[in-house]
């Protein structure tokens, strides 16, 4: 019988994750967004990936609503049409929650191709809303900006589960 | 009876219905936005809420400029205080023939009955950061409707004219850049005078609809033409960078760049408009189809 190699890998038992962290974290990455840029294309959406995150890890706490108001926040901070962020995160966290039964049985990387495509997914949404609206094409860095949040998916599984981490006492009889 | 699960497995609404109710009011909401302008007070709300993160956003950045200005060394200020002495000086010769320029004007104005520019008072304002959306063209300034801020006025930097105000919050005002998409400035052409609308392009102007022998050469420069009381005449807004004219179309293809540095500064200063402007003529009533006309034809017999 072949063995996938991620069979074998154990699973930590994670803290349960504080809602202040969670909370804080968001608004985190939506200062982020809102840190004075100046005009670049193709700018990672640091919002978007902690709430893809989250919608991972706690599809209970973090879900569509949470996502919809944070894109509502996101588009009176910067302008948009009102409503452009708040559906396409609103999207984005739900594929984000079907996701999360299964996403968390890949090793990092694979995970942080899956969120790619998540994250691109929402871009192709907001430029679809956005040619209806009017606009024009921004070009094709724009797409940039989901590729390198995807590649910072590694940096966040650290960062934002490090409250949840448990000093590690390794017992070889006992493996979790 | 009924029976309920638990409390534990309680879970709320489905996910899919969750998703279709805010994806449904997201529309909703665009919709009403981007067709009705309904939606500002709301707009206006989160952006309250956002105020502090943004101002928290950009507070590195001013940190760091403050620092900055404050290590700046001995030489670098005597430069600049001495590149400012002499450019006072020329000026101030400029100003002095210009204010009898404009005393003549004046008078010449009030001797042909015209209409005086009236001065009008401007306001400095500090942009706080350039919107992060790839679509638009945009930038905040840290103004709102408390330091006097309407929507509408023109913004401008020491160079020419870089947009125009057309959202304000309480504390901050939306600027759109004269590159964006959507906007439009009524200029003219400084060498004949000619009359066109410069509409954004990303990064550039364009001056749609110019006649394919329209008189326009490289390097024209296009000022405010003044004409819709939004913008004081006379201003620098873009110099003509490539006049394509192909016998194909009946129009030009005019780009231009932006004079102002829409990109580069942080202090701008907003124009109030003018005062005393003579309200919009009201748009003649349409003309109506005759009534009674219809009516007879509808009451004749059918043909048999």
């Amino acid at each position: 019988m072949p063995t996938t190699y991620y069979e074998a890998r154990p699973q930590r038992i994670l803290l349960p994750a504080n809602p202040l962290f969670i909370g804080f974290t968001l608004f985190g990455g939506l200062l982020a967004n809102l840190l004075p840029w100046q005009s670049v294309t193709g700018l990672p959406d640091l919002l978007a990936l902690v709430l893809v995150f989250w919608s991972v890890h706690q599809p209970r706490r973090v879900s569509v609503g949470v996502a919809w108001m944070f894109g509502l926040l996101m588009d009176a901070g910067n302008g948009t049409l009102l409503g452009q962020h708040a559906l396409a995160y609103a999207v984005m966290a739900f594929a984000a929650n079907a996701l999360s039964r299964r996403l968390l049985w890949f090793p990092v990387w694979p995970q942080a191709l899956q969120v790619f495509l998540v994250l691109l997914g929402t871009q192709v949404l907001m430029l679809g809303v956005r040619m209806i609206a009017g606009s024009p094409f921004p070009g094709v860095l724009y797409f940039a900006g989901s590729f390198i949040a995807a590649a910072l998916w590694p940096l966040a599984n650290i960062v934002l589960l490090a409250p949840q981490r448990r000093p590690e006492s390794v017992d070889e009889n006992r493996p979790i | 009876m009924e029976l309920h699960p638990p409390p534990f497995f309680h879970r709320g609404p489905a996910p899919l219905v969750r998703l279709t109710f805010f994806a449904a009011l997201a529309v909703l909401m665009m919709v009403l936005d981007a067709r009705f302008q309904y939606l500002e007070t709301v707009r206006s709300g989160f952006a309250v809420v956002v105020y502090p993160l943004q101002r928290a956003a950009t507070a590195p950045m001013d940190a760091f400029n403050a620092i900055a200005g404050y290590f700046s060394s001995q030489t670098t200020l005597q430069r600049e205080n001495d590149a400012l002495r002499t450019k006072v000086l020329q000026s101030s010769r400029d100003l002095l023939t210009l204010e009898s320029l404009a005393l003549e004007n004046d008078n010449l104005r009030r001797l042909l009955d015209a209409r005086t520019n009236a001065p009008r008072t401007a306001t400095m304002a500090e942009i706080l950061y350039a919107g992060r959306d790839p679509f638009s063209r945009k930038v905040v300034i840290d103004k709102g409707t408390g330091g006097d801020i309407r929507a509408g006025q023109a913004v401008m930097d020491d160079t020419g004219i870089v947009g125009q105000v057309t959202r304000v919050f309480p504390m901050l005002a939306e600027v759109t850049l004269i590159t964006d998409k959507e906007q439009a400035t009524p200029v003219q052409v400084v060498r004949n005078g000619l009359r066109a609308i410069a509409y954004g392009d990303g990064a550039t102007l364009d001056l749609r609809f110019m006649a394919a022998n329209a008189d326009i050469q490289n390097g024209d420069i296009l000022v405010t033409s003044g004409i819709d009381g939004t913008y004081p005449p006379g201003l620098p807004v873009a110099k003509v960078a490539r006049v394509e004219r192909d016998q194909a179309y009946a129009f030009a293809k005019i780009q231009c760049v932006p004079i102002a540095g829409t990109d580069k500064h942080r202090q701008v200063l907003v124009l109030a408009q003018q005062a005393d402007l003579p309200p919009p003529p009201a748009a003649a009533p349409p003309e109506r189809p005759d009534k009674t006309a219809k009516r007879a034809r509808g009451r004749a017999p059918p043909e048999r």
